[in-house]
């Protein structure tokens, strides 16, 4: 076996909270279709037939009962963790580390991406890389979110990306929180990679590839809880640090002690392949080398790899804020050609359906009701001379006659009373809104919720 | 291997009478003749002899002589009909490729002096006899096969011009596929075999330039990956890298990608199971099989890696079908360990002992090297250490700029060298003394086979009167037969001749043109006149000994 792959489905959503008070992460509806089907799926399409699905008690139940996800012909290996344990993703690869038999293809169940993972994983097998990763430029979110109050602002710490000339290598991983005093990029990595890109534009896309070994590196050092906030900038590193390199030095009996005391650090280095000599014997023999204009051989002898492949086009976009939930259900059912009205669902001849709206299973559509560009969820109903423009209606909503909903997201199980007028809202689970409500650009949640903070 | 040498040069005059006549240039074949009037007796004797050995070994000799003798006669009607069509035959059919009327300008024009003379040359008293008990052997035995080869067989000699002279059959029974790729039919056995194996067929790129529309051009950005599963279980993943990395340009040169084959067949060995039912000397064979055919198409087979599946073949079907399989499996990792040892590292420590001490380096020289060969550059780094003073020139050429890794290397090691570009291969001749290159097969009739340029080198050097060496382990030895760089090469990806220089790329939209196609060739092949010596791990040999080297490794195994 190639790959294993893993969904972490644990995440909490912390960006987004007032969307999974109720609903865990990774069973949002987009496009009425759970959030975690959809890197699913992208593992299905490209041939998975295994998954791991690391989650919590709460979202294997509701895993259990959804329809899209017995869909799902991949048999799913659903390992559960505690939900309020503090557990990083790293953590949570510690944890499933007897499982682990080869190389892993870890994936974030907020992930939707039409991206051909063959190129990451091309990146992977042909340079013998210890990680691989997807990163996709980012683009501005152009929705008006509700409940946000005045200008957007760039709150979002930025993530400084070295790459070298020809855009794969990945030379410098960086977010702007850990640079105190501004970026110093080491000279021994300049002088073996004159040219480097620093890209600040960038949005990872949480999937990487690792070699088993280290996995065997994370059960050896349990400081590393994170993936992204550690692990991987702590492989960039390492990339060009000291100890790595001078392995070819056997004879030098100082660095042999040296090796012998950097142990557990250089765990991820014992590459396992049984036939490096003749491995290293192909590499010399071979007349290819990855730079040209100095006299160090093919990835400057260097054990450890770390590639990147950035995508420019194509939709990969990471639900963990309102703004991203809100642009990708417009986006998300671009993705697949599946009819945009349930067969089940019950609408009335008189009501004005725009193209790029989604009607979900079993709904409730009365007559006179003007529904553009927006997502109605499961087991819904719409009742008469109802506007709907620009919304996502989650599951098992109640909206009465003559409301006027723009821009907004109604959560599930939630009712609104006849006539309010919604723009820009957020209405949280369960809730209810008074009939004649005008609210404008608010988030309307239980008082529970409040409480939680 | 004392024993190999000096029957291998007794052979050698014997030989060079007899095959010369069919392959190598007129003149020399009348040298030989003059030769050969005196030792006539004997040399019947000896081929009589010859003879009832082969008689003895009946079926599986006459079997290899049968076939061998048959592409011998196939790729002689395609070599000599080609530079006899224009001449004797209108072009029949309008479909008629433009390979072969180029080809007369390219082959050297000794082949149709040596043809017309080849037949007629030899003491008809003496050889008629065996030439008639041949013929009839061949004629009996295609008969047989006329049936079963009837269509392809029509199909191939239809697309190629008939061969004029009746005696020397026409029938050419089975072009290697890949350089049939202009054959839709052949194109459709190839979809369907692929099928047959679950492997993806890999699409042609780009606008042919139409004299090597019988090859395959591949794109590298489109790999073979693109329509696998990513865990692959169809292929084994060390197959699956390997591939990938041929097709990146990642293993490059002739002995890197033997090396890198072998490695990645170890790890197919070692995670096999025998199935239930199954004996693993058949069954292993069969699973390599498929492994083979993606990596032909990510990349055409070198013949260094083509012999050494050959070895491996015969290695796996030679397990006694009584022996364990934790037994078979290691003694199959053990041969592939020795054969890499004795024909790759040792040989390669042989040929530059054989150099370095037949004083072929020697203090004061200046050495012109072309492009990166491993085996060179192992050469003369190890005389470099044997404190032998001499010089290097490196001669490079686009699009893959291969000397730089050359250059690097023999830097790093100390030597003092020059760096060139082909085109200024003429002005620096005057200062070399000798020219090492290195090869990517040994072509049975004597041609080199090498990097593409290669043949320019070794021209410009005879005009100039530089003696030309060419180093080349034994099992890069192919029975193969070329006299043109046309019929068989390997197109790499147009793509790579796009240059961005000043932020402007010239050629960027180069497809949009119809009249202009990016040609970006591989290979080429070298005739033996050009080459003055072979530094084998067999001692120094002349171009025209490797089909008596090939002769005698076909009999000791």
């Amino acid at each position: 076996m190639e790959l294993q792959a893993v969904l972490m489905a644990a995440g909490g959503g912390s960006r987004m909270t007032d969307l999974t008070y109720n609903t865990p992460k990774a069973m949002l509806p987009v496009g009425n279709k759970p959030l975690m089907w959809y890197p699913l799926n992208l593992l299905e399409k490209v041939g998975f037939e295994e998954v791991i699905v690391i989650t919590t008690k709460e979202v294997q139940k509701m895993m259990s009962t959804d329809l899209k996800i017995k869909d799902v012909k991949m048999k799913l290996d659903v390992v559960s963790i505690q939900e309020d344990g503090d557990m990083g993703t790293a953590d949570a690869l510690r944890h499933i580390q007897p499982k682990i038999k080869t190389d892993i293809l870890v994936l974030s169940c907020d992930l939707i991406t039409d991206a051909a993972l063959h190129e990451v994983v091309d990146l992977f097998r042909a340079h013998n890389a210890t990680m691989a990763m997807l990163m996709s430029k980012a683009h501005e979110f152009t929705e008006t979110v509700p409940g946000q109050k005045g200008k957007k602002k760039t709150a979002e710490q930025r993530d400084f990306v070295g790459v070298d000339q020809s855009g794969k290598r990945l030379l410098f991983m960086a977010n702007e929180a850990d640079l105190e005093d501004g970026l110093s990029i080491r000279k021994s990595i300049m002088r073996k990679h004159p040219r480097m890109l620093i890209k600040t534009g960038l949005v990872d896309a949480h999937l990487y590839c690792l070699k088993k070994a280290v996995v065997d590196f994370l059960t050896e050092n349990k400081s590393i809880s994170s993936i992204r906030g550690e692990l991987v900038p702590y492989l960039v590193r390492k990339q060009f640090s000291k100890t790595v390199n001078s392995q070819k030095l056997k004879d030098d009996i100082d660095d042999q002690t040296q090796e012998k005391n950097d142990g557990p650090a250089n765990h991820e280095l014992l590459i396992s392949s049984r036939d490096e000599p003749l491995l290293q014997l192909a590499q010399e023999r071979s007349c290819w080398n990855d730079h040209r204009g100095d006299m160090s051989e093919a990835y400057h002898g260097g054990k450890l790899r770390c590639y990147v492949h950035i995508m420019d086009q194509g939709l990969c976009c990471r639900v963990n804020t309102l703004a991203a939930y809100i642009e990708v259900n417009r986006l998300a059912p671009k993705l697949f050609e599946e009819p945009s009205v349930h067969p089940s669902a019950d609408i009335s001849e008189r009501c004005q359906m725009g193209s790029d709206s989604i009607i979900g299973a079993l709904c409730h559509i009365a007559d006179k009701t003007s529904i553009k560009r927006s997502t109605i969820g499961n087991n819904t109903t719409v009742k008469e001379k109802v506007k709907v423009t620009n919304s996502i209606i989650m599951h098992g909503v109640t909206i009465e006659e003559g409301c006027n909903i723009q821009g907004s997201v109604i959560c599930s199980n939630a009712v609104i009373g006849r006539g309010a007028d919604l723009k820009y809202c957020l209405v949280g689970n369960g809730q209810h809104i008074e009939p004649e409500a005008e609210r404008t650009n608010e988030i309307i949640v239980g008082t529970d919720q409040l409480m939680e903070i | 291997m004392l024993d190999l040498l000096t029957l291998a040069s007794r052979a050698c005059k014997r030989y060079s009478c007899r095959r010369h006549g069919e392959y190598g240039p007129g003149r020399k074949d009348e040298i030989e003749r003059a030769k050969s009037e005196g030792k006539d007796l004997t040399k019947e004797e000896k081929q009589r002899l010859r003879k009832e050995k082969k008689q003895q070994k009946k079926s599986k000799e006459k079997k290899d002589d049968k076939a061998s003798q048959e592409n011998e006669k196939e790729k002689k009607p395609v070599t000599s009909a080609a530079p006899a069509a224009p001449a004797s035959q209108p072009p029949t059919k309008p479909t008629m490729q433009k390979a072969p009327s180029a080809v007369p300008a390219t082959a050297p024009v000794s082949v149709p002096a040596s043809e017309a003379s080849g037949p007629a040359d030899k003491p008809a008293k003496t050889k008629a006899e065996l030439k008639a008990e041949r013929r009839a052997r061949q004629e009996a035995e295609r008969a047989s096969k006329q049936s079963k080869k009837g269509e392809t067989g029509q199909q191939a000699t239809t697309s190629k011009p008939k061969a004029p002279p009746s005696d020397l059959q026409p029938v050419v029974k089975r072009l290697p596929e890949h350089i049939q790729v202009d054959n839709p039919d052949v194109l459709k056995k190839l979809a369907k075999k692929l099928e047959r194996q679950q492997i993806p067929l890999r699409l042609d790129y780009g606008y042919k330039v139409s004299l090597f529309s019988h090859l395959h051009q591949y794109s590298r950005k489109a790999p073979l990956t693109q329509q696998l599963s990513i865990p692959s279980t169809v292929i084994h993943p060390a197959i699956v890298r390997l591939g990938l990395q041929y097709s990146h340009g990642i293993v490059a040169g002739s002995n890197a990608r033997s090396v890198a084959l072998l490695h990645a067949f170890k790890q197919v060995i070692r995670d096999y199971t025998t199935p239930p039912n199954e004996e693993l000397s058949r069954d292993l064979v069969n699973k390599l099989k498929p492994y083979i055919s993606f990596l032909n198409q990510c990349r055409p087979l070198s013949a260094s890696m083509g012999n050494a599946i050959k070895y491996i073949k015969k290695e796996i079907s030679n397990i006694p079908s009584n022996c364990k399989e934790e037994e078979a499996k290691s003694k199959l990792l053990n041969d592939i360990e020795s054969y890499i040892n004795e024909k790759i590292i040792l040989a390669g420590v042989a040929i530059a002992k054989c150099a370095i001490e037949k004083q072929k380096i020697s203090d004061g020289d200046v050495i012109l090297v072309y492009g990166c060969s491993s085996l060179v550059n192992h050469i003369l780094c190890e005389a470099f250490e044997k404190s032998r003073k001499f010089r290097v020139i490196v001669v490079d050429s686009r699009p893959r700029l291969e000397g730089k890794e050359a250059l690097r290397r023999l830097v790093q090691k100390g030597i003092s060298c020059t760096y060139v570009l082909i085109s200024a291969v003429s002005y620096i001749l005057p200062e070399v003394s000798k020219v090492f290159l290195g090869a990517h097969a040994l072509l049975a009739n004597g041609y080199v086979m090498s990097r593409v340029g290669t043949s320019q080198i070794a021209l410009v050097a005879k005009a100039f009167n530089v003696p030309v060496l060419v180093c080349c382990e034994t099992y890069k030895f192919c029975d193969r037969v070329q006299t043109d760089s046309f019929v068989s090469n390997e197109l790499d990806d147009p793509d790579d001749l796009i240059v961005t220089r000043k932020g402007t790329t010239p050629l960027e939209g180069w497809q949009n043109e119809s009249s202009l196609g990016l040609l970006n060739l591989v290979y080429d092949v070298t005739p033996p006149d050009f080459v003055d010596l072979v530094i084998t791990e067999l001692g120094m040999i002349p171009c025209t000994s490797v089909p008596v080297v090939l002769r005698v490794k076909n009999v000791d195994q």
